[in-house]
C-alpha cells in the first residue's frame, strides 16, 4: 500500500479545516501540513451558512453580554471558560478574515455592519448579504492557495483512524478518483468533518453531512460529548428542509399560525412589537421556537401541507427593497425551490433538524482526550454551545476553534517522532475489510438506502424535538437491529473509480455509531435541557444533570456514558427569560 | 397508477465501457422534484452504481453540475416539470475529461484558480489592532458580483473558446481575478497582470457570452472578460510608451 507522511493532518476542509491549517503553517512554515477532504474543500458544508457570524465589535456591546446570551442559550451547559475565550478571540479571527478578503456587508462609512440575531441581546452578527457561510469558505479557501506548505488531498473519503502507542499516527484513506486506498500518516490529525445531520430524514444539512469524524474518533476510542443535543432550526422549507436564514426574522419577519396570529407569545417569548426586539418573541433562542411549533401543532393551529404541518413565516411588510438588500439568498431560494415570491407571499416553514452540539470531547485548545487527535468546528464539542447553540454562533467557532486546534495540533507534532511501523500493519487490515467487505462481496441482502431510511426515520421518531424514555429505548434497540442487518450490506458498485456506492456504504455506518450514541446519551439524560426535552422529565436537574454526557465504544461496541461537570466561571445557573425587559432594535 | 418520467442518463465506466452511452430509467415524476431527486432515486432504488457529485441540494456548493437535455444546469435547480412528458437526457458538463457516469475532472480549473492568485495581495498588511480596512457600501458594489462564483463549471461547460482551446484561463477563473483587482482592499492587479493578459488568459475569449447566460449566480464572466481586456490595452501601451513607470 502506498504511504504518504505529513506532520499534521486536516480531515476535512471546511471553515474550521482551513482555518486550522493557515493556522499550523503560521506557527511554523515548516511543518508539511495537508488537508484531506471527500469533497473539494469548497464544496464543503461551510458554504450553506447564510445569517452571519458573531463577534463584539460595536459600542455599547461587551464580551461579557456576548458570554452571557451564548450560556444562558445554551441552558448552561457550555463550558464558560470555552465561552469566555471564544467571545474574547471571535473579533480578532473576524477581522483577519475581513484582511483576507472576506466581503462583509458594510456601513455607509465603510466599517463593518452587524444585524441582530437570535437570542443575542445586542446586535453583534457581522454578515455577508445572507450568503455569509459561502464567502467565508471562498475566502478562506482562496487564501489557502497561497501557502505552498499546504498539500490537498481533494475527493479523498478516511475510513480509519491509525492508533499505536495511545497516540493517532495517521489515517486510511480512499482516493475517489483512482479508488486507491493509501495510508496517510502524521504526528497529528486534526478532525474537522462537521456535522451529522443525515442521520435524520429532514435536515438542512447537504448529504455529505454524515457524521463521520464523530465516528472515527468514537471507533478510535476517544469519548464523545453532549450527542443528545441536536438543534431544529424552526424555519426549513417543507421537503427540501432548505434553509430561511434566522437573518429573514432578524431583519423584521413574523412567524404566523393558521389565524395569522403571532403564536410565539403564548409561550412566554415576550409581547409582540412591529419592530423586532432582541431575545425576544421571533428572536428568541430556536430551541424554544422549534418546542413552540409542536405546542402550536398539538392545539391545531398548524396549517396542513402536503409535507406534514407548516406555520408561515411572513416577510411581506418589509418590502422588496430591504428583501433583496439583506435577504437575496432567501428570495432566490424561495422562488426557485418553492415557487414562491416572500415579497407578496407567506412562506410555509416548519422546524428542520441544523446542527449537532455535540461532539467529539476536546479541551479548551481543541485536544481531544486521545494522544495526537484534536478537533474543531460542528465535529468537536469544547463546548461552547451547551444544549442549544445560538444563531451566529458556529461560524466564528469554526475561526477560533480552528486557529486554536491548528497551533496546539502544530506543536504538538513538533515534539513527535515519526510514525511507528505498527500502524501500517493496521492499515492493511483496513484495506481488507474495505475489500472483503464492500468492494469484492456480492452477497448480501441489504441495500444502503433502505437502511438509512430506516435509520433516519428511527432517529425522527425516537429523539425529535420531544423524546420521551420509551421512544429513546426503542429507538435503542431500532438501531441495534440495523447495526446488526448492516453486516450483511450489499453495494452495487464493484468497481474502483469513484466508486459513490463504496463510500455511500461507509457513510452508513459511521451513522449507524453515530446515532447509537446520540440516543444512549438522550435515554440517560433524565431532564429538559435546551433542545433536549424529555416528555417524562420536563424539567431540567442542575444537581444531577449540569454534566456533560460522556459516551465512548466499549470492546463489544456498545455504548457507554458517563458525565463530567460543567465548568462555571462567572455565571451560576440561572432561568432562561427572553421577550423582557423589551429593548428594541435599532434607534426605530 | 402515478405519472413516470424517463431519464436517459450517460453512463461510462472506463473499467468496463469503452465509450460513454446512454442509459433509460422510469422514474416517478413529481412536480417539486428537480433533477439530482430522479439521480437519487435510481441510486438509491435502482442501481447503486449510478454515479454523480452533489451536496447542498440548494445551489450553492456547486458541486451538481451536469448537462440536462444539451444544457448546463445545476441539477438541484432544474425542475423534472420543465421537461415533462418528455424523456430528460443528463450527461456530464460538457468540454471536461469524464471520470466516471456524470462525473468530470476539474483539475485543470483548480490548477488555473490558483495561478489567477485569488487572494487578497497587499504591499503593507494593516496590523489587526487597527481594525478593518474601510469599504463603503458602493466599493463593496463594484466586485460583488464577481465574488458570486461558486465554480460550478456551467460556464466552462458552455464556453465554446474552452472547448477548442483547454489552455484558455476560462471565465470563472478570470472573473475572480477581476474579483480581487476590482476590490478596493487588494494591490495585486499588477501580479495577476502576467497571466491574465497572456494568449490563453483574457486575449482568447471571442465575446460569445454564453458563460454570463449559464451563471446560475448572476455573475457576468464575459463583462469580466471584456472589462480587463480594456485593462490590458491600457497597460500595454502604457508599457510601450512610458517603459520605466510602474517599475
Amino acid at each position: 500500500m502506498d504511504v504518504t507522511n505529513h506532520d499534521v493532518l486536516l480531515v476535512g476542509g471546511g471553515g474550521a479545516g482551513l482555518r486550522a491549517a493557515i493556522a499550523v503553517s503560521e506557527v511554523n512554515p515548516r511543518l508539511n501540513v495537508a488537508v484531506v477532504s471527500k469533497v473539494y474543500p469548497m464544496r464543503s458544508h461551510t458554504v450553506s451558512a447564510e445569517g452571519g457570524a458573531a463577534a463584539v465589535i460595536k459600542p455599547g456591546d461587551t464580551l461579557d453580554e456576548h458570554a452571557y446570551d451564548t450560556i444562558s442559550g445554551g441552558d448552561w451547559l457550555c463550558d464558560q471558560d470555552a465561552v469566555e475565550a471564544f467571545v474574547k478571540e471571535s473579533p480578532e479571527e473576524m477581522l483577519r478574515l475581513e484582511h483576507w478578503g472576506c466581503p462583509w456587508s458594510r456601513e455607509q462609512d465603510g466599517h463593518i455592519a452587524v444585524r441582530a440575531f437570535g437570542g443575542m441581546k445586542k446586535m453583534r452578527t457581522w454578515f455577508a448579504a445572507d450568503k455569509t457561510g459561502f464567502h467565508m469558505l471562498h475566502t478562506l479557501f482562496q487564501t489557502t492557495l497561497k501557502y505552498d506548505a499546504i498539500a490537498r488531498y481533494d475527493e479523498w473519503f478516511v475510513t480509519k483512524l491509525l492508533v499505536d502507542d495511545g497516540r493517532v499516527q495517521g489515517v486510511v484513506a480512499i482516493e475517489l478518483m483512482s479508488g486507491k486506498i493509501q495510508t496517510i500518516t502524521a504526528k497529528a490529525v486534526i478532525l474537522c468533518t462537521g456535522g451529522c445531520g443525515r442521520v435524520f430524514p429532514f435536515t438542512t444539512n447537504a448529504s455529505i453531512k454524515t457524521g463521520d469524524g464523530m465516528a472515527l474518533a468514537y471507533r478510535a476510542g476517544a469519548p464523545l460529548k453532549d450527542m443528545e443535543f441536536i438543534q431544529y432550526h424552526p424555519t426549513g422549507l417543507p421537503f427540501t428542509g432548505i434553509l430561511i436564514t434566522e437573518a429573514a426574522r432578524a431583519e423584521g419577519g413574523y412567524l404566523v399560525n393558521k389565524d395569522g396570529y403571532r403564536y410565539l407569545q403564548d409561550y412566554n417569548l415576550g409581547t409582540p412589537q412591529p419592530k423586532p426586539v432582541l431575545r425576544s418573541m421571533e428572536l428568541g433562542p430556536r430551541d424554544r421556537l422549534s418546542q413552540a411549533f409542536v405546542k402550536e401543532h398539538e392545539k391545531g393551529r398548524t396549517i396542513a401541507g402536503p409535507y406534514g404541518p407548516v406555520v408561515h413565516l411572513d416577510l411581506r411588510h418589509l418590502g422588496a427593497k430591504l428583501i433583496d438588500t439583506k435577504l437575496p439568498f432567501v428570495r432566490e431560494l424561495c422562488i426557485k425551490y418553492q415557487n414562491i415570491d416572500p415579497v407578496k407571499e407567506l412562506i410555509p416553514v416548519r422546524p428542520v433538524i441544523h446542527y449537532m452540539m455535540g461532539g467529539v470531547s476536546t479541551d479548551i485548545h481543541g485536544a481531544t482526550p486521545l494522544a495526537g487527535l484534536f478537533a474543531a468546528g460542528e465535529v468537536a464539542c469544547v463546548s461552547i454551545n451547551g444544549a442549544n447553540r445560538l444563531g451566529s454562533n458556529s461560524l466564528p467557532e469554526l475561526l477560533v476553534f480552528g486557529a486554536r486546534a491548528g497551533k496546539v495540533a502544530a506543536e504538538f507534532a513538533s515534539r513527535q517522532k515519526e510514525p511507528s511501523n505498527a500502524v501500517l500493519a493496521q492499515a492493511n487490515d483496513e484495506q481488507r475489510r474495505i475489500e472483503e467487505q464492500f468492494l469484492r462481496k456480492t452477497r448480501g441482502s441489504e441495500r444502503v438506502a433502505v437502511l438509512r431510511e430506516q435509520m433516519q426515520e428511527t432517529m425522527e421518531s425516537s429523539a425529535g424535538i420531544y423524546r420521551s424514555g420509551s421512544s429513546l429505548a426503542a429507538g435503542a434497540e431500532t438501531l441495534r437491529k440495523l447495526q446488526e442487518r448492516s453486516a450483511n450490506l450489499a453495494i452495487d458498485d464493484h468497481t474502483q473509480t469513484f466508486n459513490t456506492d463504496l463510500v455511500a456504504a461507509l457513510e452508513l455506518s459511521f451513522m449507524l455509531d453515530v446515532a447509537e450514541a446520540m440516543i444512549h446519551s438522550a435515554l440517560r439524560r433524565t431532564e429538559s435541557r435546551g433542545a433536549h426535552q424529555r416528555t417524562d422529565f420536563p424539567a431540567r436537574n442542575d444537581e444531577k444533570f449540569l454534566a456533560h454526557s460522556l459516551v465512548t465504544r466499549t470492546a463489544g461496541g456498545r455504548p457507554r456514558v458517563e458525565y463530567l461537570p460543567v465548568k462555571i466561571t462567572r455565571w451560576p445557573p440561572g432561568e432562561r427569560v427572553y421577550g423582557q425587559p423589551a429593548q428594541k432594535v435599532g434607534a426605530d | 397508477m402515478s405519472e413516470k418520467i424517463t431519464l436517459e442518463v450517460a453512463r461510462y465506466s472506463p473499467e468496463r465501457d469503452a465509450a460513454p452511452h446512454l442509459e433509460a430509467f422510469e422514474v416517478p415524476f413529481r412536480k417539486d422534484w428537480v433533477v439530482l431527486d430522479a439521480l437519487n432515486y435510481i441510486k438509491d432504488k435502482t442501481d447503486g452504481s449510478l454515479t454523480y457529485r452533489w451536496s447542498c441540494r440548494m445551489g450553492i456548493c456547486g458541486s451538481c453540475g451536469m448537462m440536462v437535455n444539451g444544457e448546463p444546469k445545476l441539477t438541484c435547480a432544474t425542475f423534472l416539470a420543465d421537461y415533462a412528458p418528455a424523456p430528460v437526457r443528463v450527461e456530464p458538463l460538457r468540454n471536461f475529461p469524464v471520470v466516471r457516469d456524470l462525473v468530470i475532472a476539474m483539475t485543470d480549473f483548480m490548477h488555473k484558480l490558483k495561478e489567477m492568485k485569488p487572494w487578497l495581495i497587499r504591499r503593507e498588511e494593516k496590523p489587526l489592532s487597527e481594525g478593518e480596512y474601510l469599504q463603503t457600501p458602493e466599493q463593496l458594489d463594484a466586485f460583488k458580483q464577481f465574488s458570486m462564483c461558486i465554480n460550478c463549471m456551467l460556464c466552462y461547460a458552455a464556453c465554446p473558446v474552452y472547448g477548442l482551446d483547454p489552455l484558455f484561463a476560462g471565465p470563472a477563473a478570470i472573473a475572480l481575478a477581476q474579483r480581487y483587482n476590482l476590490d478596493s482592499r487588494d494591490q495585486g492587479a499588477k501580479d495577476r497582470f502576467p497571466i491574465l493578459s497572456q494568449h490563453e488568459g483574457i486575449w482568447g475569449c471571442t465575446f460569445v457570452g454564453e458563460c454570463t447566460q449559464v451563471c446560475p449566480k448572476h455573475v457576468d464572466p464575459a463583462g469580466a472578460i471584456q472589462q480587463y481586456k480594456l485593462t490590458a490595452a491600457t497597460e500595454w501601451f502604457k508599457s510601450l510608451l512610458l517603459p520605466w513607470s510602474g517599475k
